[in-house]
């Protein structure tokens, strides 16, 4: 198993390490240890490989992955998982702003919480929170799935288009346009697959209330003023 | 015997001028901001303003067409391994699919790449058409992020992270709901129909130091490789270019008030943001004062027509140009061949500035299937690189009638202006005088 000691080696060899792995087969696993809140850590990987981590990074840990699956045995700062394709990325502790940013796929779970902007702008990625969000988060969210066990923010889902949101404690507040919905047998559905995918065994879904668009500004008009 | 008052000839206000009044009815008809594509219409000193010396008793001048004048430019090459060699100063500036139709973005790119430059990709991903007509990309990475990915990101030849476009510095953007065709909206992941906001910051990070690590992310991600352009708006120039120098950009690439816009509100556009000429200099002397003229490469667009705007740009210390609204005229855009269609619209060819709304007679801001098969994307492409040659031999024929072997020793010693507004701005004496305004002199 490749090791990559941050302490005595330069990030840009372990990049360029995971960069020219060998897409056709499964490639080694590869351990990460005292990334000592290093930005960047494992960033634009494309190919099927576990990456584990030992402590805590900085900013946008596993930024872009595409198929890897990135485990931080420790907290993520600000953007980790940002913009995501495909793959899963797993933060044992905290994680802070921008979780999933703009991310288009694969899955992402918080097993801690999450702070604000969880989920802003995501385009297509599953999130799963064991704890709690931030305030803004969903922000202008596309499409995708945002799961959270406690509880979130102030602002949930403002603006957001698509994406669909699952919190199963309270929600201090809903942003503009954001509206609580009806849980249909598709969304329970939908729900036992994302808890199953993020290990979660002990909450049933119909504990969660769905959250979504009401879409009455998808369109502009004079008449929505206040919002405005 | 009653008094008549004598007709005088009927006086319009200059304050409540015919468009002011049309404006005041249409925002009272409809309840929303004009929404418009270009940008300021409105008179600000410009290039025009502006005239060079030549050469004289002082100064001798290269022979035309016999004594090399170079006009190539190097982007990149502070961090980047594989920075961008142009063979012209002059590059095409970012401009979205769903903006612009698909043959426009392929024209764009074959006109680029046969002068031997850069075309860029805008809001809304990379296309087939433009990667694969383009010999050198360069991928926006805007605040909304629509169709970012990592596979387009590493076949980019360079990155350019927008924070701002002068048109509105401090804006997103607006594409209204009937441009929305399936492929833009699969593009963009959001449902047809709808009015999809470009947001104006980015989602994942706030400010000079976090954009630091977004670029130190970047460049991991590309291994180093492509030169990071950082794109803004002509609205305080001197410390954004600093800021963006100790960001860690490459290139930093300014655009004040005219350059142009697929949408935004036209109260923006005509009242945000400061005429290019005004920011050059300041930008100059920010790259001056850290020691990286020339070293971090500065590209300025907004407004650029000619080769006399390309040359005054340079001379006053632009390592290149960028443009828009001239490429896609270029390549037939506001053609008075299409007048009758602009007349349907309530415009004429050469107004038309209502980009946003894909009824583009030309095809080239349009996603309707019939009228973009209008743009033939050999032939505008052959317009577009005529007509960058074209402006490549203007300014080399200024630069030589100045004594220089390159386009770049073009310098602001080489220059006058016509007013003081514009002797201000640009930091050179007005004709006639040793005077330049707000630095001392008679």
């Amino acid at each position: 198993m490749p090791v990559f000691d941050l302490a005595t080696t330069e990030l840009r060899a372990l990049n360029q390490a995971l960069h020219a792995l060998d897409k056709s087969g499964v490639p080694e696993d590869f351990e990460i240890t005292n990334p000592r809140g290093a930005h960047a850590v494992a960033v634009g990987i494309d190919a099927p490989v576990n990456v584990t981590i030992n402590g805590s990074v900085g900013y946008y840990c596993a930024g872009m992955n595409e198929q890897a699956t990135v485990t931080v045995n420790g907290n993520a700062g600000p953007g980790v998982a940002e913009n995501m394709m495909s793959g899963k990325v797993v933060i044992k502790g905290d994680a802070s702003q921008y979780a999933g940013a703009t991310a288009h796929g694969g899955l992402l779970v918080i097993e801690g919480n999450a702070s604000s902007r969880c989920g802003i702008s995501m385009k297509g990625v599953d999130i799963v929170v064991k704890g709690n969000i931030g305030h803004m988060s969903a922000f202008m969210a596309q499409s995708g799935n945002l799961v959270v066990l406690g509880d979130a923010g102030d602002a949930l889902g403002d603006s957001l288009y698509e994406a669909r949101l699952f919190v199963r404690g309270t929600v201090k507040s809903l942003g503009a346009d954001c509206e609580k919905k009806e849980m249909r047998a598709e969304h329970i559905e939908l729900l036992t697959r994302l808890l199953a995918d993020a290990g979660i065994t002990d909450v049933k879904p119909e504990e969660f209330t769905r959250y979504g668009s009401a879409r009455t500004l998808y369109n502009f008009s004079v008449d929505n003023f206040d919002a405005y | 015997m009653t008094y008549k008052n004598p007709v005088t000839t009927p006086r319009k206000s200059a304050t409540f001028d015919d468009y002011t009044l049309s404006e005041i009815r249409r925002a009272a008809a409809t309840g929303i901001y004009d929404i418009r594509g270009g940008g300021a219409k409105r008179r600000v000193p410009h290039f025009d303003d502006l005239l060079f010396l030549g050469a004289s008793m002082s100064r001798y001048p290269l022979e035309g067409y016999r004594e090399k004048c170079e006009t190539a430019v190097t982007l990149g090459t502070r961090f980047a391994k594989k920075p961008i060699e142009l063979k012209i100063p002059i590059t095409i500036a970012g401009m979205s699919f769903g903006s612009l139709s698909g043959p426009a973005k392929e024209a764009l790119g074959r006109g680029a790449s046969a002068a031997g430059t850069s075309t860029t990709t805008g809001d809304g991903g990379m296309t087939e058409e433009e990667r694969g007509h383009s010999t050198q990309l360069v991928y926006q990475y805007l605040p909304s992020r629509y169709g970012m990915n990592p596979r387009d990101l590493k076949r980019a030849d360079a990155i350019e992270i927008v924070i701002g476009q002068g048109a509105k510095p401090g804006g997103g953007g607006m594409l209204l709901g009937q441009k929305i065709s399936d492929r833009v909206a699969e593009m963009r992941n959001l449902p047809m129909g709808i009015d999809q906001r470009s947001a104006c910051r980015h989602p994942d990070w706030t400010g000079p130091d976090d954009l630091e690590i977004k670029i130190q992310e970047i460049r991991e991600i590309t291994d180093w490789e492509k030169p990071i352009f950082i794109k803004v708006g002509g609205a305080r120039p001197y410390y954004d270019v600093a800021l963006a120098v100790k960001a860690g950009a490459d290139v930093i690439v300014l655009d004040g008030m005219q350059g142009g816009t697929a949408a935004t509100q036209e109260v923006f556009i005509e009242h945000v943001g400061q005429p290019t000429l005004a920011c050059i200099r300041p930008a100059v002397k920010a790259l001056q004062d850290m020691g990286m003229h020339r070293k971090v490469q500065l590209i300025v667009s907004g407004g650029i027509r000619n080769g006399a705007d390309v040359a005054k740009a340079l001379a006053l210390g632009a390592d290149a140009v960028s443009i828009g609204t001239a490429a896609l005229v270029a390549i037939g855009d506001n053609d008075p061949k299409w007048e009758a269609e602009y007349n349907e619209l309530g415009t004429t060819a050469g107004a038309y500035d209502d980009w946003h709304e894909g009824r583009d007679p030309a095809g080239i801001t349009t996603q309707d299937a019939d009228l973009m098969k209008r743009v033939d994307p050999i032939a505008a492409g052959r317009r577009l690189a005529n007509y960058l040659k074209v402006m490549t031999l203007e300014a080399q024929t200024i630069a030589r009638a100045c004594g220089k072997n390159h386009v770049h020793n073009l310098e602001p010693e080489d220059l006058c202006a016509l007013n003081i507004e514009a002797a201000a701005m640009a930091g050179v004496p007005l004709a006639g005088t040793n005077w330049v305004p707000g630095q001392g002199g008679f």
